[in-house]
């Protein structure tokens, strides 16, 4: 049963691990159909590109990941194993060049985006199946614009295409550069006195002590009336519940240790104490290697 | 032609030494360092903590040629000292400390009476009073968060929290936190007193009950799952202080539990402060924020001990006649372990010699460990970025 129960819990913990470990945080994040003056590939060419982001806080290593443009054949280009570039660290971006030219490295995938028409791109996980993020690129797109989220992995996108200075086309970079904290922003703006964090934070405080509060109230309880039970029990009695009215009031604590005295007089009963002092025989065998004689000079003699 | 060499290379040699780079900034560090170590020897001022803390300032003032690429300051990359600070400013020496406090601690106190952690939330109140005042100076929200958790009085959470919310003041929270928490005795016994009556400070409490091993069991792991539920971002020291405390409890870790309240404390101890201590250069030290964090914190203690105090008075109003509580122990709910519910005992004795209040105070200290943890995760996840 025991040994049971141990690989059901290991399968549990490997299936959590194994999701955990999935690609869910992959996001198409910003895609250029027409590239004329824009990025340029490491073969000195302006190629049609896909930016991936990493929306999770912690690294991703897309190996093996399928990227696609037909729907009906979702394994079309598999990220390849075995090329360290393609472990993503937290929050970055990555390109994939769309030049219909795998052999020239793994950044160069197996089919071309074609202007003038709605593209549709999709990323598929390990199993071909699970789809990870789908985008479909307008056929409106102008050459050296992008398709971008307003923020990266963000649920809105735009088209960007350098009109404006918040229009800007970012290959390879946050798509929106953050440069405070939004949050303390918020907090300056809408609470400068502090007040409501503090009720908000008290409330938290408050009511994550008051759960536990009440837990172990209920789990003493229960742990009480078990004891009480298996006290009952143990002795053979009926298990009754003495009514509030009947209980005897709680003794003060002289009474209970003038109690404890008798009975330690009338018994002479000690409390189990911690330290145990025990005395056994303890042989040692000789040895040479301990003599102290081979240790020590002899004490010189006058 | 030789001489000239000589001369030359003694020359340079010279302008490494500290001697030719010392400003008067050094030295008032230098003096604040020796200060804190003779608290500690001397007075017996948290020595534990305040003799590293000491030592440290010593070693990260010592002045130095900072563009002769010696390697060897806190903040240079690499260096020995940057290593080991690693712990402070990726924030994993706390919950290590954490971990200690929880194999040290023992809960039945607080299990015995569950409504006694209901004291050690209100006395979180110190952290967000001090948050408002903070804000009303002019501190951004978190700077003010950071600098207000001092009210915890918990070092390792201020530390924690720091090491997030604000860097740059970090060293001076630290200090300040530490320090306040060795003036536990001077600043607490003037509050209670204050808000106390006579008859109050002689309120006798019921014997807790016996806590079974079961009970003592569960509540780490039903702790644990509760409060990082409600504040998964106190998940690193409630985390660690809860599984510090089931190693103690389980019965059959002993040796892990040992270790976690022994060794591995008294090691992470030694890191934490030195490292703390010598990240407090004369720069980020010595400047106007460093004085309005000691006041604050010194103002958060005190809004902690009186918000506990007042709590139980309140809480008072609502209990029967027979299960009334001693304001005294109100105090203990900042998590100043065990020194403020010594402090309650003490007071409890001075005004009847036969009133131990020692074990019904430890409940609310160690319910203000969880509260104050709770509290810098509530922070961190309203103001971390």
């Amino acid at each position: 049963m025991k040994k049971i129960i141990l690989i059901l819990a290991v399968a549990v913990a490997c299936s959590a691990s194994i999701s955990a470990q999935g690609r869910k945080d992959l996001r198409i994040n910003e895609v250029m159909v027409q590239n004329t003056n824009n990025v340029i590939d490491d073969y000195g060419e302006h190629r049609a590109w896909v930016e991936l982001f990493n929306s999770a806080f912690s690294p991703l290593e897309i190996s093996s990941v399928y990227i696609t443009n037909d729907k009906s054949n979702p394994k079309k280009y598999p990220v390849p194993l075995g090329d360290h570039r393609t472990e993503m660290g937290t929050r970055q971006h990555l390109i994939f060049y769309a030049d219909s030219m795998p052999t020239r490295g793994t950044f160069h995938m197996s089919f071309a985006l074609i202007p003038g028409q709605d593209n549709w791109i999709g990323i598929f996980d390990a199993d071909g199946q699970t789809l990870i993020d789908e985008v479909t690129i307008p056929a409106s797109l102008p050459a050296n614009a992008s398709y971008a989220r307003i923020e990266d992995g963000g649920d809105n996108w735009e088209i960007r295409d350098g009109s404006t200075p918040d229009l800007y086309v970012t290959p390879m970079g946050a798509n929106q550069i953050v440069d405070e904290n939004q949050r303390v922003k918020v907090f300056a703006e809408r609470d400068a006195s502090g007040g409501a964090l503090t009720v908000m934070a008290m409330c938290i405080v408050f009511s994550a002590l008051l759960i536990l509060c009440i837990c172990f109230y209920i789990i003493g309880r229960i742990n009480r009336k078990l004891a009480q039970r298996r006290k009952l029990m143990a002795h053979g009695s009926e298990i009754r519940e003495v009514p509030r009215a009947e209980r005897p009031d709680a003794d003060s604590g002289e009474v209970i240790a003038a109690i404890a005295m008798a009975l330690n007089e009338h018994l002479d009963a000690h409390d189990r104490e911690s330290t145990i002092l025990t005395i056994n025989k303890v042989r040692r065998a000789y040895s040479p290697w301990s003599s102290k004689i081979y240790g020590l000079r002899e004490t010189p003699r006058h | 032609m030789f001489g000239e060499f000589f001369a030359e290379n003694l020359q340079r040699f010279w302008e490494l030494t500290g001697f030719y780079n010392a400003t008067w900034q050094h030295l008032v560090m230098l003096a604040v360092g020796l200060f804190f170590i003779w608290l500690a020897i001397k007075k017996d001022f948290e020595p534990m903590l305040l003799v590293p803390i000491g030592f440290g300032m010593l070693i990260g003032n010592v002045p130095f040629n900072l563009d002769a690429g010696l390697e060897v300051g806190i903040y240079d990359e690499g260096s020995v000292l940057n290593i080991l600070y690693n712990g402070v400013s990726a924030g994993w020496y706390p919950p290590l400390i954490f971990l200690g406090i929880g194999a040290m601690t023992d809960f039945t106190a607080l299990i015995a009476n569950p409504k006694l952690m209901l004291i050690g939330a209100a006395a979180q109140f110190g952290i967000f009073g001090a948050y408002m005042v903070a804000m009303a100076i002019g501190f951004a929200p978190d700077q003010a968060g950071a600098l207000a958790i001092i009210g915890g009085a918990d070092g390792p959470t201020a530390i924690f929290l720091s090491s997030k919310l604000a860097p740059n003041l970090m060293g001076a929270i630290a200090v300040s936190a530490y320090s306040y928490m060795a003036l536990v005795p001077v600043i607490q016994p003037p509050i209670m007193r204050l808000l106390t009556t006579k008859s109050e400070r002689r309120i006798k409490m019921k014997p807790a009950r016996a806590v079974s091993q079961r009970e003592k069991i569960l509540f780490p792991i039903v702790g644990m799952l509760l409060t990082c539920f409600v504040v998964p971002s106190g998940l690193p020291l409630l985390g660690m202080l809860f599984f510090g405390n089931l190693l103690r409890e389980c019965g059959k870790t002993k040796r892990l539990a040992n270790t976690a309240s022994n060794a591995l404390t008294d090691i992470v101890t030694i890191l934490l402060g030195m490292t703390v201590g010598a990240s407090t250069q004369a720069s980020s030290f010595l400047t106007k924020e460093t004085i309005f964090i000691f006041m604050l914190g010194f103002m958060a203690f005190i809004i902690a001990s009186a918000s506990g105090v007042c709590f139980v008075k309140l809480f008072n109003l609502l209990l029967p006649k027979n299960k009334k509580i001693n304001p005294l122990i109100g105090n203990a709910g900042v998590s100043a372990v065990p020194m403020s519910a010594r402090i309650s005992n003490n007071l409890g004795l001075e005004y009847d010699p036969s009133n131990y209040l020692l074990m019904h105070a430890m409940g609310p200290n160690v319910a203000g460990v969880i509260g104050s943890a709770v509290a810098a995760g509530v922070l961190l996840g309203f103001l971390a970025a």
